[in-house]
């Protein structure tokens, strides 16, 4: 039951603050935030109940419903949790309350609309990693689009309503090629066994001829890595990401490419493990592609939130090289990176916001001496610059490192490359904190410090950051039986085989 | 004939009778109301003798009708969805000049023609349906005289209608020739039978299907569409895009379903080749539209050719993808071109893009209404439409009909575009701020209240719906 709370606790408070906040926009804030604080509340006591702790060591679902929805076509109201999903439901709770508040200024207009989507962007991601029926998952997939949609589109910036097209057309692109591959498994297990059913937990151990799962799995993967974003499929990052409100970027990097990233570990790891083989190559290729790729455009960028979108770009190559380098180390660092690329990055993006509030660009050539002016701002900006240029002491280190570890022994080449973009992210991390927070100010270019609203949000995610970086332990543990679950999978020559392959 | 078909046919007869006692209650009192208030209970009635009846089904009434629980399901379809245009109608034609009533009985007869289509078990009855249906539309098409683009809509519908009728005509006479009956069942067992593929009789079949598709408003019979669509009074398109394509939809399926497409192979090619560039045509046609009822008209088309779909794949699971796909598409349609109704004004339909400029600051639950209509227009969950979508596709996989799925899955993209450009307009910021609002009617309001439910339920919640769906589909 707590897992339809958690997705229905936000659907209703943003119905609510949308309602009431026509006529009282800060009466909507606080709905909204007390409805996630309410999300947060129940997730807290469930992580922290001793039966799930005994349960997350068994590595299977730590709780479950299970009701029918259409019967008449297998559709099940099936959401499930484990550690994987526990990890990434925290991290949807944390940033969502971090965008609620971080919008508390920025957005003045049609405020209570404004909470409403954003609440259900976030009930449709909670879905997404809860979701284990294949229709709900796809229902959710598609479901976090529309409000996310509507957002670039109300408020974003001058170029937005391209930005928002372009958005939602690459994404409905691949959410239907995926649609075309689930129905695909839905009828082989059909055909096969009698039972036509949405159900992943049936439908993990289809038997497929190895064609069939190699196009299955396409069909999958494209709508992911079109999420996450990997070159070529990653246009429309940079334009949503710019257009969009600084919530709307927060969620969109912190939360909507994590989908993607989740997509993979969930459904294609497991369901096709030989195919993945095959294309795992190509899939490290990519990633390494788009490491590099994005570290360089990235650089090259005068408009500052570009600059950080194209850092996405490079940061998800690292996620793409530890889910397909077959190695648990590895997969364990992708899914660091997951977390903490949604909280460096989305505290970055906050403050190109604070940024654009105050000064009303995003051109960094208008930019330079904010240090002076507001060192609160300042020192926030260099801490969670060197937090994405993978730090010693922040998760993203961490991540990253485990990354390299866990793949470098079975892609020795890749790896070498790949690290070659911690060296770039160094560059183009510090190449913000040098435009923007040192050199001359611009006359007449006013900057006021950071209020204790924004203060304190900073703060929050730099606590979270450097808990990430220093005790990394308790994630890591939480993810490791889904890892297991994994593996055992891959003696069947999943990863297993492309470690076989790759030497 | 017996009693007890008579009494199968009740559904009918009291259409026709509603017709009838309408007519003569305008000859003696010529009163709006009255007559709308006459035409929706004679609907009511009609679908409240559907339970009815369909306790001793199937049944063959005389030689031409087949009544049984298809033909019973899409007659409920046809005669809920002229209650919601008549509904609408009410307040559209209040604000219009000159005789009101007559609208209503041609409705009435329209979708007599629409129930005996369904139910078509003989080539008589089924040219009856159409013309009921065509002779109809005609009037209504013009019905608003003093527009120039109603009566051009008119005079374009007549002439195609005619030309698709003998089209119609003479490849029943060819397949006729050929076979040597009329009905149905002994045309599909002619059809079907070893080394069936003689040319003319195939000749015949391709020249109704001919006549079918200017009904249905598929390539490359889909000239008319746009024109018709958009100079139509906005309720009379309602019932252009949603009754008459479904009852001719309806026919197809199961004519087609009989004569086994799958064992002709010209036909399965004709099918395919008409489904696919109906999908092409109609969504990129539309993408270079500026007035908001030939985009929908657009997307009509392409929308049959999703439908098609089900055609091709026929299968259990086929028509009961047809028949909740029309479901969906019915009530979308009449929602959004309901919207449409409800906001155009005494001398122009409100089919401008500017007119849905705005709109959600200005009115933000028509916005809202509309927005969800093109929605589920362009298959998005938590709406009927995406269910719909869903459910063909599945039908189109699960007949291993990879290119024509693909093809859907590509055309749903490129739909997208001019769905969100409407959407886009209706959320931009208004540039003027806008005259007085005039107030919803209530008739108008409540028929776009009950779509909204209808389409959120089918979209959360299609067991029910479908259970009913998949009942009546044994044919």
């Amino acid at each position: 039951m707590i897992l339809i709370l958690l997705i229905i606790i936000p659907l209703i408070g943003g119905l609510a603050a949308w309602i009431l906040g026509n006529r009282n926009s800060t009466l909507s804030r606080l709905l909204s935030l007390a409805a996630l604080a309410l999300d947060a509340i129940l997730l807290i006591s469930f992580w922290s109940n001793s039966a799930i702790q005994l349960d997350l060591s068994r590595g299977a679902w730590l709780i479950e419903v299970n009701k029918p929805w259409v019967p008449q076509l297998g559709i099940t109201l099936h959401l499930a949790m484990d550690g994987l999903s526990l990890v990434l439901v925290a991290l949807t709770i944390f940033l969502g309350i971090i965008s609620v508040i971080c919008s508390w200024t920025e957005i003045r207009e049609r405020v209570g609309f404004f909470h409403m989507n954003l609440l259900w962007i976030l009930a449709g991601i909670l879905g997404v990693f809860m979701a284990v029926d294949l229709f709900l998952f796809y229902f959710f997939w598609e479901l976090m689009l529309i409000p996310m949609y509507f957002l670039i589109n109300i408020w974003g910036h001058e170029n937005r309503v391209y930005a928002s097209l372009k958005f939602f057309i690459f994404t409905q692109a691949g959410g239907l090629l995926m649609l075309l591959s689930i129905l695909a498994l839905y009828f082989i297990h059909g055909q096969d066994t009698g039972v036509y059913t949405f159900d992943y937990s049936l439908l993990r151990h289809t038997a497929l001829s190895s064609q069939a799962a190699f196009w299955i799995m396409l069909g999958f993967i494209v709508a992911f890595i079109v999420k996450l974003p990997v070159v070529p499929f990653h246009p429309w990052l940079p334009d949503a990401h710019t257009e969009a409100p600084t919530a709307g970027s927060v969620v969109l990097a912190g939360l909507l490419l994590k989908t993607g990233a989740y997509g993979l570990l969930r459904f294609v790891l497991p369901l096709f493990p030989d195919a993945v083989a095959t294309i795992g190559p190509v899939m490290l290729v990519l990633g390494v592609i788009g490491i590099i790729y994005g570290a360089v455009l990235a650089f090259g960028q005068t408009d500052l939130k570009r600059l950080v979108a194209y850092t996405s770009v490079s940061h998800m190559g690292f996620v793409l090289i530890g889910i397909f380098a077959g190695s648990q180390i590895a997969l364990a660092g992708a899914i660091m990176q997951m977390v903490a690329h949604g909280i460096s990055t989305g505290a970055l993006f906050i403050i190109v916001g604070i940024i654009q509030e105050r000064v009303h660009t995003r051109e960094m050539g208008i930019m330079g001496g904010f240090w002076s002016a507001a060192p609160r701002l300042g020192g926030f900006g260099l801490v969670f610059a060197l937090a994405s240029l993978g730090l010693p002491g922040f998760g993203n280190f961490v991540a990253e490192f485990m990354v390299l570890l866990g793949s470098y022994r079975t892609h020795t080449v890749i790896t070498m490359i790949a690290a070659s973009g911690l060296v770039l992210a160094a560059i183009y991390s510090l190449w913000i904190v040098q435009r923007v927070f040192h050199g001359k100010r611009q006359d007449g270019l006013k900057l006021v410090d950071l209020s204790s609203r924004e203060t304190g949000t900073m703060a929050a995610m730099l606590l979270v950051i450097l808990w990430l970086g220093l005790y990394p332990q308790p994630v890591l543990k939480t993810v490791e039986p889904f890892l297991h679950t994994l593996q055992c999978c891959a003696s069947q020559g999943g990863p297993a085989a492309i470690q076989g392959g790759g030497k | 004939m017996s009693i007890a078909d008579l009494k199968i046919l009740s559904p009918f007869i009291i259409l026709a009778a509603t017709a009838v006692v309408v007519m003569l209650t305008i000859a003696f009192n010529r009163s709006h109301k009255l007559t709308v208030i006459l035409t929706l209970s004679g609907l009511v009635l009609s679908a409240a003798s559907l339970p009815l009846v369909s306790c001793t089904l199937p049944r063959l009434v005389t030689p031409l009708l087949m009544i049984d629980h298809y033909a019973l399901f899409y007659i409920g379809l046809f005669v809920a969805a002229s209650f919601a245009v008549a509904g609408l109608s009410y307040s559209y034609l209040e604000i219009q000049q000159g005789h009101r009533e007559e609208f209503y009985l041609l409705l009435i007869i329209a979708t007599l023609g629409c129930s005996v289509l369904a139910a078509a078990d003989h080539f008589a009855s089924f040219f009856l349906g159409i013309e009921l249906l065509s002779v109809s539309l005609y009037a209504l098409a013009a019905y608003l005289r003093h527009s120039d683009r109603g009566v051009e809509a008119g005079i374009k519908y007549l002439i195609l209608a005619a030309v698709s009728s003998a089209f119609i005509l003479f490849g029943m006479a060819l397949v006729y020739a050929e076979s040597g009956s009329m009905a149905f069942s002994n045309i599909a067992a002619f059809a079907v039978r070893p080394g069936a593929h003689d040319l003319l009789f195939l000749a015949g079949i391709v020249m109704i299907l001919a006549g079918l598709g200017f009904k249905l408003a598929v390539v490359p019979f889909h000239m008319w569409t746009p024109d018709v669509y958009e100079g139509a009074p906005a309720p009379v398109t309602a019932f252009i895009a949603t009754v008459s394509k479904g009852a001719v939809f309806a026919l197809v399926l199961r004519y087609f379903t009989l004569i086994d497409i799958h064992y002709h192979a010209p036909l399965f090619a004709i099918f395919t080749i008409i489904a696919i560039a109906s999908m092409f045509a109609g969504n990129l046609l539309a993408l270079f539209q500026k007035n908001v009822k030939r985009i929908l008209a657009y997307s009509s088309i392409s929308h049959l050719g999703y439908l098609l779909v089900t055609v091709l794949a026929s299968g259990p699971l086929a028509s009961v993808a047809a028949a909740f796909y029309l479901t969906a598409y019915f009530i979308t349609t009449l929602g959004a071109f309901g919207v449409v109704t409800v906001i155009s004004e005494q001398d122009r339909d409100a089919d401008r893009m500017d007119d849905y400029r705005g709109l959600a600051w200005r009115r933000p639950w028509l916005a809202g209404i509309f927005t969800l209509m093109l929605f589920s227009l362009a298959g998005i969950p938590l709406t009927a439409g995406f269910v719909g979508k869903f459910y063909i596709v599945a039908a189109g996989v699960g007949s291993a009909l990879w290119l024509v799925v693909v093809m859907m899955i590509v055309n749903s993209m490129i739909g997208l575009f001019y769905y969100l450009r409407i959407i886009v307009a209706i959320f931009s910021h208004p540039e003027k701020e806008d005259k007085a609002i005039a107030g919803l009617s209530t008739s108008g309001s409540m028929v776009l209240a009950s779509l909204v439910i209808l389409l959120i339920w089918l979209g959360v919640y299609p067991g029910p719906m479908i259970e009913i769906i998949q009942n009546a589909m044994h044919f």
